[in-house]
């Protein structure tokens, strides 16, 4: 029997598609690879070893820059999914009200504004701050991180609320719940598997960012990223191989998380 | 005594109300740490350099000149900033060479995607989103160990003899294009899927018993019925690519600066915060439009369907 004619297929498409996802993976795999590889030069393999590694583990500016990300990052994430979560639950299954669509576009603004922008925007303010008053702790990139995490935590979270049905909540009151109880024990409850993706969203976010930390943090303040930038420019070794595996692993660990989390709600 | 109708708006204010204190906390975090600053580099950019960096209080306009013009220092006659135009000229060129590359690259694989059974989509997507969510500077950095000289494809053409002395593929414009089209292939393809994987097959087939030609079919139905994916994906690259920051300063070298860099320059050792700002608005002003654009298209294509 002839093989039936199939209206979805396109000439080439599987190729090309089959080539994109070779692309993707070819330069990440060759940086993990090369991470293992027991040589002081990046270019030629001299066989399997887990010294840079070590390397990095005795690296105390590694250590301190990655407990500085994960500070930051954890502190961010938490205050933006907080906020977020309380202007999600404002602008949401309401009618249209005044402001509203004010509300969105100022949450989302951080989307809309590149990177590099904002970042020397913050260093206009923070540096003036820094001198009025003296501080130049963590708190600037907090603030900064917080604020570029919110839309990220807000849209899942919005998502998440748009498509919870009202009815059980009215019936929360119909029974006489006050409007806490009915948060606390019908809308939390449903609306949790949204907060946690939020959470990790806004979480991976702060970890990747290089250019505001870059322009924002004062001196010995680096994060993981805006150290490896650093170390880029000035030559490399497979140490920084070794570090970007143990954060690729980590990040994947979370997205993967994230997915089927995602994916069990549905 | 209230009536009905009172009692409903007074309830309806309360309610409006409340909403606002709710959103407050991430209204003011947003505007504190994001927006507001904006506002002051609006500020900055009319002001005059200061000698080591920062600015004096003083109204100019110069840096705003200086965004596109150059003062000639000996006649004090204007002329065009070749340097500053060269840039921004290489931003836009190399942003529009990234998204046509994306949406080259992205479309076939958003419509494999959408054409696998429905359960096994989410494994090819979830191939998608790893590397989005992968670090941006280790994608970069990435890159950067297969462009190297001593690197993945200059071993290769050594290997296949197509050449005996590793070409220079570092520090390039073509480098730079590589890196950007590798970053940001996930956001072509994570919104064209989304509106491929909504397409009516039956349409399709309508088509073929027309007696369609598969590039046909492609071209008059496929593409139409994807437009709105085709022209978030490409301001979903467009856009970051235009700011880019990293992936010109690690592939490109000192040399090959966008406007990211640029903006940079003058914060760092151009030790002129006026011109930066200037920049600045003068990126967020062009995202601005493509962003317009982006929302003027999207409703009216929400129009004609609806």
């Amino acid at each position: 029997m002839a093989k039936r004619f199939d209206v979805r297929q396109q000439n080439g498409f599987v190729t090309i598609a089959m080539v994109c996802f070779f692309l993707l993976y070819l330069p990440i795999g060759t940086l993990v690879v090369f991470a293992f590889n027991d040589n002081e030069s990046l270019a030629i393999w001299k066989g399997f070893s887990l010294r840079w590694f070590h390397v990095a583990w005795n690296n105390t500016l590694v250590i301190e820059s990655s407990i500085r990300s994960f500070q930051i990052a954890a502190v961010a994430a938490i205050l933006a999914t907080i906020t977020a979560t309380m202007a999600a639950l404002a602008t949401t299954r309401t009618k249209p009200y005044r402001g509203l669509t004010f509300k969105y576009a100022f949450i989302n603004q951080p989307l809309m504004v590149p990177e590099i922008v904002t970042a020397v925007a913050l260093l206009i303010v923070f540096s003036r701050i820094k001198i009025w008053t003296g501080y130049s702790g963590l708190g600037y990139l907090i603030a900064a991180h917080t604020a570029f995490c919110i839309p990220f935590a807000y849209l899942p979270i919005r998502a998440r609320l748009e498509s919870m049905d009202l009815s059980l909540e009215t019936a929360a009151a119909d029974l006489y719940a006050g409007k806490w109880q009915a948060f606390r024990h019908v809308t939390l409850p449903l609306l949790w598997p949204g907060i946690l993706a939020g959470l990790m969203l806004a979480f991976v976010v702060s970890l990747d960012d290089v250019v505001i930390t870059e322009f924002v943090k004062s001196g010995g303040q680096d994060t993981l990223p805006t150290f490896m930038l650093g170390q880029i420019r000035r030559g490399v070794t497979p140490e920084i191989n070794a570090i970007s595996t143990v954060f690729l692993v980590l990040s994947i660990g979370i997205v993967t998380a994230f997915f089927f989390f995602s994916r069990k709600r549905t | 005594m209230a009536t009905a109708k009172e009692i409903a708006d007074k309830a309806e204010r309360n309610d409006i109300r409340s909403r606002w204190l709710l959103s407050a906390p991430a209204l003011l975090i947003v505007f504190l740490a994001a927006l507001g600053p904006l506002l002051i580099v609006v500020v900055y950019s009319f002001l005059t350099p200061g000698n080591y960096g920062d600015v004096k209080w003083q109204f100019s306009t110069d840096a705003w000149v200086s965004v596109l013009l150059q003062r000639d220092a000996f006649d004090d006659t204007l002329s065009f900033a070749s340097a500053h135009l060269s840039i921004f000229w290489r931003s836009v060129s190399l942003s529009a060479m990234t998204t046509i590359l994306t949406l080259i690259l992205g479309f076939p694989t958003a419509y494999f995607i959408a054409t696998r059974p429905e359960h096994r989509r989410d494994i090819w997507l979830f191939l998608i989103t790893i590397p989005f969510w992968t670090n941006l500077l280790i994608r970069t950095f990435a890159m950067q160990e297969v462009l190297r000289n001593d690197g993945l494809i200059n071993w290769l053409l050594q290997l296949l003899r197509i050449t005996d002395h590793p070409i220079q593929l570092m520090y390039t414009n073509f480098a730079v294009l590589l890196g950007m089209v590798y970053v940001f292939l996930p956001l072509m393809v994570l919104p064209l899927y989304a509106s491929m994987e909504k397409i009516d097959f039956r349409l399709i087939e309508a088509g073929y018993d027309l007696y369609a030609t598969r590039f046909q079919v492609l071209r008059r139905i496929i593409v139409p019925l994807v437009a709105p994916g085709i022209v978030a994906g490409s301001i979903l690259v467009f856009i970051p690519s235009l700011g880019a920051y990293v992936t010109p300063r690690v592939l490109g070298g000192g040399t090959n600066l966008m406007i990211g860099n640029l903006i940079e320059l003058q914060f760092g050792q151009g030790r002129n915060w006026p011109l930066g700002a200037a920049l600045s608005i003068t990126l967020m002003a062009i995202v601005m439009v493509a962003l317009l654009f982006y929302v003027r298209n999207m409703t009216r294509s929400d129009g004609s369907h609806g």
